[in-house]
């Protein structure tokens, strides 16, 4: 790098410019508490007043149980009137709060989330033709979804939180998808499948490293082409290899479902922590790893103060373009551990398109978690939980269109970025590229 | 109009002389009219593409960095904005790429392969052959079929080709139009499934006269499209919101809808359990320009309009230069009186009423009916389509026909030689991806890059000669 050059110094940032994403530092808004207000009200309009008058039974025992735990059984009409008033309750208070100037304490929203989670749940429950739902099955099928959405914001995470736009979560999971078929259809070995998929989702990675660092081409723009690429690619090598020879080449072994003894058998939670695949344990172990690693350490530190303030971090002595590098490789092969959730635990085989523009979703979630590691977790989860209900629906016969369930998690990443949901502020300098000098 | 132009020649004069001849006969043009006053409060504005005659930019850079470009001169946007030499040399590389990926999955290449060592040549001339003969079964299915009996026939495909274009084009535009004015406008997708909702409704469900009727249909799509892209350019301007996540965001939320409405009775064909509405009015669909044995439509010609019109509004007229101005620093453009916000909604709500043209092209021109296949992947390639044609007007039209070459030419290709149709999405992928680093095309070729300038020019050379490396 030349130092006598006099190109722009992007990475300071400057007052007023749009940044990824606004962050108007209004310190009390009444957005908030309108919005609680307003979703309150939705809620005591339909989830109560015009509630359904049935019985909805949850189910929280499966089967093989360590114990049976009874169904549980909630008047649908009383319990949308008493969760709705809470609802109004918590906006209520926000209301109270504002008028006061103080803004809403950071469990606020988050409760409110929840107790509008259940009510909608009890409602929708409460509406359908057969109001009996397994809540067990719903929220492990919710988890299992989850999967690679968690990993796809984590992988968004750690790039963003060292300043490199991640749009290509997309080809990063498909990229991984595709490879732990096709090498664990070869060797016969999903676990040598695995490593695949994780390395292929470092090769996208680092060519989105190598044009947006190296080459300083808009990282947006190399993240669209990146999805266009894999999409092609691996479109091109299934039609072609795939297809040609299935046996050889597309019917990879599924990892094993690991069952730990006696954990799993705990009702409602053992399936969540204990019967999961190896990916579904990974996918905890990363999302605890990252989280340690980007908060509590010194690499950590490092790599938020690159994300935050490049100038700074170089003046401190870090590398900036390095530190940047390594992270979004890293980050693509936590990204292709997610892909191969699709075909060496999901299903045994690679279809064209297979990740289905989840690597959107996990871009929703990582903005929903606020750049932390856990907070996308949950974000993932609650997505997760939408796309399960999504199906669910259409078996047990609800008011709701599915399509609308399935519209859920655009439409809340839209109130998220638009400030109505707390304050989300990414990054200072994700997106901008770091010229030294 | 002219206060803001001072601005601008006073800071080309300041800059170094730029490459582009164009800019250097703007700068002379506009510093005759608007002596260079002292006030130089926009000092940061980089506007070299202002004018008259537009210096090519593909995105301007405050939509590339997401932040105000710290100086006149950028290295972004030189990177960005390569020669004519470096498209072309990206295009074919592009191709050569495709060319060995068809050819590594050739039956014959893999024979050849056995006995590489012993004789070469037949291994190099399988090579040659498959990435060949698909590429004429491409020329032939989009070009020129000489095969065909007659010169009607023999067109045939050029006119697939222009039909195809004629909804990249129209997208390609918005997209376009939005990168001038520093946005991102991933939402043409969305966009189009508006438009396409509304448009077939008007078409199906209204019957109206002849004239009045695909007037109506024009309008609705447009307007659709139009208010989905100002959604997002409210919401910007509101809120602050990154429209990237806005509009992938939109794109899904349209999607669901149409799938939706496709199960309500009001958009279900009669006695059909497919989401599939009924058929558009004859009154409300395109007429075929060429006769009825080519699909090509009156779409094309008012994509021709339409490129006519950007230019036309990008180029000549006050609020186009107002969009030039935001979206190379929203700062001075603040400063010199232009209205951000306004800008903002309204650039985004006229790019989501061009890529509401094509949903029209679909409903009215192409498909004739709504499915929740309308936009196809023509939202996505629309960016590609912009990106390669640098944003211009008729960047992007040239860009849309080529695009709409390779798709056309695919179906062909296929049904030829087998080859699938994604490897239009590598090549097109790949084309892009070289024409925004043209230090690494050019050290593919092994052009040495010429040191034009003393003070940037010293990073694109490093960046062109570790590219060779990497």
């Amino acid at each position: 790098m030349s130092t006598t050059t006099t190109a722009p110094k992007p990475g300071t940032p400057q007052p007023g410019t749009t940044r990824i994403q606004g962050s108007s530092a209004k310190p009390v808004t009444w957005k908030i508490p309108i919005l609680l207000a307003a979703l309150g009200l939705v809620a005591f309009v339909f989830f109560g007043v015009m509630g359904p008058n049935q019985t909805a039974k949850f189910g929280i025992s499966s089967a093989g149980d360590f114990f049976q735990l009874p169904v549980i059984e909630v008047p649908a009409f009383l319990a949308g009137i008493v969760l709705s008033v809470v609802l109004l309750g918590l906006a209520g208070y926000a209301v109270y709060l504002k008028t006061r100037n103080q803004s809403a304490p950071r469990w606020l929203p988050i409760a409110f989330i929840v107790v509008f989670v259940v009510a909608f749940l009890i409602w929708l429950v409460g509406g359908a033709r057969t109001p009996n739902i397994s809540l067990a099955g719903l929220i492990a099928g919710s988890v299992t979804l989850a999967v690679p959405l968690v990993f796809g914001s984590l992988s968004g995470v750690l790039c963003e939180r060292v300043g490199v736009v991640n749009i290509a979560i997309e080809g990063q999971l498909l990229g991984g998808a595709f490879t732990a078929a096709i090498v664990a259809s070869i060797t016969k070995n999903p676990f040598i499948g695995l490593l695949a998929a994780a390395l292929a989702g470092a090769v996208v990675s680092v060519v989105l490293a190598l044009f947006s660092i190296k080459y300083l081409v808009n990282q947006i723009i190399v993240g669209v082409v990146l999805n266009v690429l894999v999409s092609g690619l691996t479109g091109f090598m299934f039609s072609t290899v795939m297809q040609a020879d299935p046996e050889q080449f597309n019917s990879p072994d599924r990892l094993p479902i690991v069952d730990i003894p006696v954990l799993s058998s705990i009702p409602l939670i053992g399936p969540i922590l204990f019967r999961q695949s190896v990916v579904g344990y990974l996918m905890y172990i990363a999302v605890i790893v990252v989280w340690i690693g980007l908060f509590k350490t010194k690499w950590g530190l490092r790599v938020r103060a690159v994300g935050e303030h490049p100038e700074a971090a170089d003046t401190m002595g870090i590398k900036v373009n390095a530190t940047r590098f390594w992270n979004v490789t890293l980050g693509g092969a936590i990204a292709g551990i997610g892909g191969s959730f699709f075909t060496l635990v999901a299903i045994d085989s690679f279809t064209k398109e297979i990740s289905g523009g989840r690597g959107f979703i996990a871009l929703a979630a990582l903005i929903f978690g606020r750049w932390n590691p856990i907070g996308a977790f949950f974000a993932a989860l609650l997505f997760g939980f939408a796309d399960n209900l999504q199906s669910i629906v259409t078996i047990i016969g609800t008011p709701v269109p599915s399509q609308f369930m399935a519209m859920l998690p655009y439409l809340v990443t839209v109130l998220a970025v638009a400030g109505l949901v707390g304050r989300s502020r990414p990054p200072a300098a994700s997106g901008i590229p770091y010229v030294k000098g | 109009m002219s206060e803001k132009h001072k601005h601008v020649a006073d800071n080309h004069s300041k800059k170094p002389p730029k490459s582009t001849k164009a800019n250097d006969s703007n700068n002379g043009t506009n510093a005759a009219d608007a002596p260079a006053p002292a006030e130089d409060t926009a000092s940061a504005v980089s506007l070299d593409t202002a004018g008259g005659a537009m210096g090519p930019s593909a995105v301007p850079v405050s939509a590339m960095s997401g932040t105000l470009p710290g100086g006149p001169d950028t290295l972004l946007r030189r990177i960005f904005t390569g020669s004519g030499m470096v498209s072309l040399l990206a295009v074919l590389l592009a191709l050569i790429l495709g060319g060995l990926l068809i050819a590594s999955t050739d039956k014959q290449v893999g024979a050849t392969a056995t006995y590489f060592f012993a004789r070469p040549t037949d291994f190099l001339l399988a090579v040659w052959n498959a990435a060949t003969r698909s590429y004429v079964a491409l020329f032939q299915g989009s070009v020129f079929n000489p095969r065909g009996n007659t010169a009607a026939a023999q067109f045939a495909p050029f006119m697939e080709t222009l039909t195809i274009a004629t909804p990249l084009i129209t997208a390609g535009l918005g997209v376009a139009l939005a990168f001038r004015a520093g946005l991102f406008n991933i939402g043409a997708q969305g966009q189009i499934i508006m438009a396409g909702i509304l448009a077939a409704w008007a078409g199906f469900a209204l019957h109206l006269p002849l004239g009045l009727h695909l007037l109506l249909v024009l309008v609705a799509g447009i307007i659709g499209g139009a208010i989905w892209g100002g959604l997002v350019g409210y919401l910007k301007a509101r809120t602050g919101a990154h429209e990237v996540i806005l509009t992938i965001m939109f794109n899904y939320i349209a999607l669901y809808f149409l799938r939706y409405l496709l199960n309500t009775p009001a958009f279900q064909r009669p006695g059909e359990t497919n989401p599939i509405s009924p058929i558009l009015d004859p009154t409300a669909v395109y007429p075929q320009i060429f006769g009825t044995q080519y699909r090509l439509h009156l779409g094309f010609v008012l994509a021709i309009a339409a490129t006519v019109l950007v230019w036309w509004l990008l180029n000549r007229s006050t609020i186009g230069f107002e969009f030039r101005a935001v979206g190379a620093n929203p700062k001075a453009a603040l400063t010199a009186g232009i209205n951000v916000p306004r800008a903002t909604i309204l650039v985004m709500a006229l790019a989501g009423a061009l890529a509401g043209m094509s949903g029209v092209a679909q409903v009215a021109g192409t498909e004739k009916v709504l499915t929740d296949g309308v936009a196809a992947t023509y939202g996505f390639d629309a960016i590609t389509v912009a990106l390669l044609g640098r944003s211009t007007p008729w960047g992007t039209f040239a860009a849309g026909l080529l695009f709409g070459a390779f798709r056309a030419g695919a179906v062909q290709m296929q049904i030829q030689t087998g080859t699938p149709i994604d490897i239009v999405l590598v090549v097109q992928s790949l084309i892009v991806l070289f024409i925004a680093a043209p230090p690494l095309v050019r050290a593919v070729f092994g052009l040495n890059p010429r040191r034009k300038k003393t003070a940037t020019a010293g990073k694109s050379t490093t960046a062109a000669t570790t590219g060779g490396a990497a």
